[in-house]
């Protein structure tokens, strides 16, 4: 149960005050991969602030999510050299693809899309990453036959 | 003040010290323009399009943040200021959906208003105007909607829902271009918004809105300032008219709400547009009410009050007269049943809410009103709430008590049984037994004796009383309180450390003090730690009765009541009522008349035939609901007059249609004592008139003959017989109007009561013992009631269960319960429950809840379909008369099937 995680973390910030939000909010999508609506009303009410404050701090930092994450999650870089390298066309076709925003997942649980500002990998740009695995200078071309093989590695295990 | 020089536009002005460059120049009558200011909020300086050019500054300057120094040379308008106004508009408006052909906001929105000043045409426009795809309208707030596509993230209503209300629901989500205000998360339905809907009217463009369009634009609508409906607050509203009906309701800003008004203010003065108005005159004619033309109705009532007169005297006929109705019109009542009639058989709904405070105070200060003003309770050091729920009764009230806290750092210390909201902002909250108010004041006090904390030049020098008063405290140790009171005895030690040392303290209290047998107990005690610790006399300092309904402060002070004439001077006094009788040019009756619960009594048995009831609902409001039923239905002749046909009118043999209060001209008094005008936005519907011109033709045709022209002249009559209201005229009141006493046309009225001496003269300490509760918990009826109030709803529902917007926040009645109590009876939240008291039972919905203490139970009595008020005890205060609603005994059984 989702709640009993919550709860789990708000007991080791017994009487925490606003200061205590972000840890708290790390801890909790550590906990569940993501911060569920139930999550945030519960960390209002333990720490005595609004929870549109809570959801305006936690939509403020990139790190924060409201869905958990797809089964593959890429992650595109929009640094300086991948932008200059192309990755804007990149992350459209990456959408029209997948076919959801970044921060969002598909609702069949398979992908979810993440914006980075750099991955650290100025040298393969344009770069993204899915599950953590890096992928050199991509085209818009090869987006769907990456995609696939994600598809059909998840058919294989089932 | 020091002033400095400054040079605007080429001009040299002298300012005052310490302004803004926007302030400066506002105040020299220079206009700069704004969109994140707002006068009434802290400065947020986040817009840019007050940016100036300020000579020996590298770059443009925001006005309203910039302090202006001296000799600085500012210009407003110079071409490099204009070009980079026009970017930031232009910059704006790129953003913004410009659907101002179809948007409410047109003409008033501050944006249009903008670009139109700086001719930002579409072809003059640098940037790309965007035609992303809109984002959703959040809607699911029942009041009001909130659209990101016409938002400039200008912060204006998460500033006002923090600083002004207090509440700080709404906040910015997301970054940078995204940047959306929400409540909740993303759906304001999710937040605890409460609707008072000051967000919407302090944002600049149609980004906040009302949910269901007025349909009507600045320009198309009349304005009419008029007085609001609803509680004692007063607040003054701005109504917006259009082809005879209301469309709109803004806050007006001025004395006492500065533009702030609740939910039912902004959203809840539809039902003056409801089709079940009524419109023509009613008479019962073979046991059944049909409509009748004014002649026939008030020859009807004429001839039958005759009868009853001349069969059994003057004393077998009685009136209600109306806390909801005006001043002019509460006089011209009781001056009909005392002159008219001839008897003093009077009284209204203040029985039942404050009759111990205006009992209780006037023996101990001599006056029974709250002593300060509302605004001045923002800068009290110490506000000691107890039996108020503020935010729900009094809610405009309760944000200045928050902005206390929040903007002042006030301590407030709420006592109060159940964890109402005021609790998140209290520095202690003390939860007491229901009916055990003597007990923890007296032990309060009994603390500041041993630490002496008390006053002893003020008790010297301005009370009488004292010695007596001190062998009773002696007694009430903390310890002992406890015992009575469960409040922790070290909790209460440091609550009276906190009240006794404030450089200024105010009680604000309400019906939690004053509905119980030992109510007018209750209020000397409140009186007593005033006068002990000398909080009171002062700016900001004293002790603050609330009053409920809108003018249930006037219909006192003009003499709806039975033992007084206007201005509470006592019938029975031989000098005084040679004077109404030489002013009113009859004979009038010594002996002080019934209340409200001894009228009921007398119908029942026999003693009063005649009824005539003005603006009043006791088949809702009175206690122990089944025995008034009794009494009315045994009532020889029963006249009504109201706007609706209320449980109390069906029982009628004549019913007369009312206009409400946006229909006519007149006053309220608030509970700040301030006389406050009503217009006349609205003709009455159908043949509905003011209850005034009812009274006139009533009166005459009863033999007293009553003839005004308007409600103004009838102001004059009351203020040339009641001292307190002797300089109150209607051409005086249209500014902030005048608070009481006032005694003559040149007195500037009085903003806190008991400076130097009180009304009279010392002010008297009253010994007051504990008692129980007339009734309390046993075997057989285990839990504990308690009755009262909710936002949304006012009173007897009669206006607010008829407005779609509250019905939609709260549907119907419910118990609230503790959770451990519903899980012990099998009780489930949203289930039904079976509440049963010695005097009925009802069926309700549970509400489980930790706001109450186990073994207790609090239940809203706005609803007649599960009247919380057929269960509450009529058992009177002997001194006050005033009904014990606040305690009763009950059992709780489950009911039916979850709905």
């Amino acid at each position: 149960m989702g709640e009993c995680k919550v709860t789990t973390v708000l007991k080791r910030y017994p009487g925490a005050g606003r200061d205590k939000l972000i840890p708290i909010l790390q801890e909790v999508q550590e906990e569940e991969g993501y911060l569920q609506r139930e999550a945030v009303v519960m960390i209002g009410r333990h720490l005595g602030v609004p929870t549109s404050q809570i959801f305006g701090v936690a939509t403020f930092y990139n790190q924060f999510r409201f869905e958990p994450v797809g089964r593959f999650h890429v992650q595109i870089c929009r640094g300086t050299a991948c932008h200059v390298k192309g990755s804007a066309k990149l992350l459209e076709t990456l959408k029209r693809e997948v076919g959801v925003e970044p921060g969002r997942t598909t609702r069949d649980g398979l992908f979810s899309i993440e914006v980075v500002a750099c991955i650290g990998a100025c040298g393969l740009a344009p770069v993204i990453s899915i599950n953590g695995e890096f992928h050199a200078r991509v085209t818009p071309e090869e987006i769907p036959v990456l995609l696939d093989s994600c598809r059909k590695k998840a058919q294989e295990v089932g | 003040m020091h002033s400095v020089t400054i040079n605007v536009d080429g001009k040299d002005y002298t300012v005052r010290e310490g302004a803004t460059i926007h302030e400066a120049c506002g105040e020299v009558g220079i206009h700069i323009p704004v969109l994140c200011y707002h006068p009434r909020l802290k400065i947020a300086g986040n817009c840019r399009v007050c940016c100036v050019e300020v000579e020996g500054c590298r770059t443009l300057m925001p006005a309203c943040v910039t302090p202006i120094t001296p000799n600085m040379v500012v210009r407003t308008g110079s071409p490099k200021v204009m070009q980079a106004r026009k970017t930031i508009v232009d910059l704006l408006l790129a953003a913004h959906n410009c659907d101002c052909l179809v948007c409410d906001a047109a003409g008033a929105c501050e944006l249009q208003k903008m670009a139109y000043d700086l001719g930002l045409d579409r072809r003059s426009r640098a940037f790309y105007v965007c035609d992303d795809e809109l984002p959703e309208v959040d809607s699911s707030s029942p009041v009001l909607q909130y659209d990101p596509s016409k938002c400039i993230q200008c912060t204006r209503c998460i500033r006002a829902c923090g600083e002004i209300q207090g509440k700080g629901i709404i906040a910015a989500v997301h970054r940078s271009y995204q940047v959306e205000m929400a409540a909740g998360i993303h759906q304001w339905s999710d937040s605890r918004c409460d609707g008072c809907g000051e967000c919407i009217q302090i944002c600049p463009t149609g980004a906040l809105s009302e949910k269901v369009s007025s349909g009507v634009r600045i320009w198309e609508a009349e304005k009419v300032r008029t007085s609001c409906a609803y509680c004692g607050v007063g607040c003054q509203l701005d109504m917006w008219v259009r082809d005879g009906r209301l469309v709109k309701v803004t806050g007006a800003d001025v004395v006492p709400n500065f533009g702030s008004t609740c939910v039912k203010g902004r959203f809840g003065h539809t039902f003056v547009n409801s089709e079940e108005r009524l419109k023509t005159p009613f008479v019962r004619l073979n046991g059944v009410l049909v409509e009748a033309t004014w002649e026939e109705a008030i020859g009807e009532i004429a001839t039958r009050m005759a009868k009853i007169r001349d069969e059994h005297g003057p004393d077998a006929i009685a009136g209600l007269a109306s806390a909801r109705v005006s001043n002019e019109e509460n006089y011209l009542f009781q001056k009909m049943i005392r002159a008219g009639v001839g008897t003093n058989n009077v009284d209204h709904c203040a029985r039942l809410c404050h009759a111990s405070t205006v009992a209780g105070l006037a023996a101990a200060f001599g006056s029974g009103a709250m002593t300060n003003s509302i605004a001045e309770l923002e800068h009290a050091k110490c506000i000691l709430v107890t039996g108020s729920n503020t935010t729900e009764t009094h809610p405009v009230i309760a944000t200045v008590i928050r902005r206390a806290v929040r903007e002042h750092g006030a301590k407030l210390i709420v006592v109060d049984p159940r964890r109402i909201d005021l609790v998140d902002n209290a520095t202690l909250w003390l939860r007491q037994r229901n009916g055990s108010d003597v007990a923890w004041m007296n032990g309060m006090m009994n603390v500041i004796v041993s630490e002496n904390l008390l006053n002893r030049e003020f008790i010297a020098e301005r009370t009488e009383g004292f010695d007596e008063f001190m062998k009773v405290i002696e007694r009430f140790t903390p310890e002992r309180v406890e015992e009575i009171s469960t409040i922790p005895a070290d909790l209460l030690r440091e609550a009276a450390r906190i009240y006794a040392t404030a450089e200024s303290s105010s009680i604000i209290y309400s019906m939690g003090i004053t509905q119980h047998i030992t109510g007018t107990d209750n209020v000397l005690s409140v009186a007593n730690l005033a006068m002990l610790t000398g909080q009171i006399g002062r700016p900001s300092t004293g002790v603050n009765p609330l009053r409920g309904q809108n003018n249930v402060q006037g219909a006192c002070d003009v003499g709806a009541l039975p033992n007084v004439y206007p201005g509470y001077q006592q019938v029975a006094v031989d000098a005084v009522r040679e004077k109404f009788e030489k002013a009113w040019g009859r004979p009038l009756s010594p002996k002080p008349g019934l209340t409200v619960v001894e009228m009921v009594n007398a119908l029942e048995h026999g003693k009063v035939k005649g009824l005539i009831i003005m603006g009043e609902n006791p088949m809702v409001s009175d206690p122990n609901l089944s025995h008034v039923e009794k009494s009315l239905d045994s009532a020889e002749f029963l006249v009504v007059m109201d706007i609706f046909m209320t449980e109390t009118a069906v029982k009628a043999d004549v019913v007369l249609p009312a206009a409400s209060f946006a229909e006519k001209e007149g006053t309220f008094t608030n509970t700040e004592r301030r006389v406050i005008l009503l217009r006349e936005v609205l003709p009455p519907p159908g043949q509905a008139r003011t209850d005034w011109e009812i009274i006139c033709d009533l009166s005459t045709a009863m033999g007293y003959p009553m003839h005004y022209n308007s409600a103004s002249d009838i102001m004059d009559e009351i203020a040339s017989v009641t001292p307190i209201y002797g300089g109150v005229h209607h051409k005086r009141l249209q500014g902030d109007g005048l608070q009481w006493p006032c005694p003559d046309a040149n007195h500037p009225g009085t903003v806190y009561l008991h400076k130097d001496k009180f009304s009279r003269g010392k002010g008297l300490f009253h010994p007051v013992d504990f008692i129980h509760p007339d009734e309390m918990p046993d075997e057989e009826y285990p839990f504990l009631l308690s009755t009262g109030r909710i936002l949304f709803h006012y009173h007897t529902g009669s206006m607010s269960r008829r407005v779609d917007a509250l019905n939609e926040y709260a549907p119907g009645g419910y118990a609230e319960i503790h959770p451990a109590d519903a899980e012990r009876l099998g009780l489930v939240d949203g289930g039904l429950v079976r509440v049963s008291s010695r005097r009925g039972s009802i069926e309700t919905r549970v509400m489980a809840t930790e706001r109450v203490a186990e073994g207790s139970v609090f239940i809203p009595f706005h609803f007649a379909e599960a009247a919380a008020n057929l269960l509450t005890n009529d058992a009177l205060d002997p001194k006050a008369k005033i009904p014990e609603l606040k305690v009763a005994a009950c059992k709780l059984e489950k009911a039916g099937s979850r709905r």
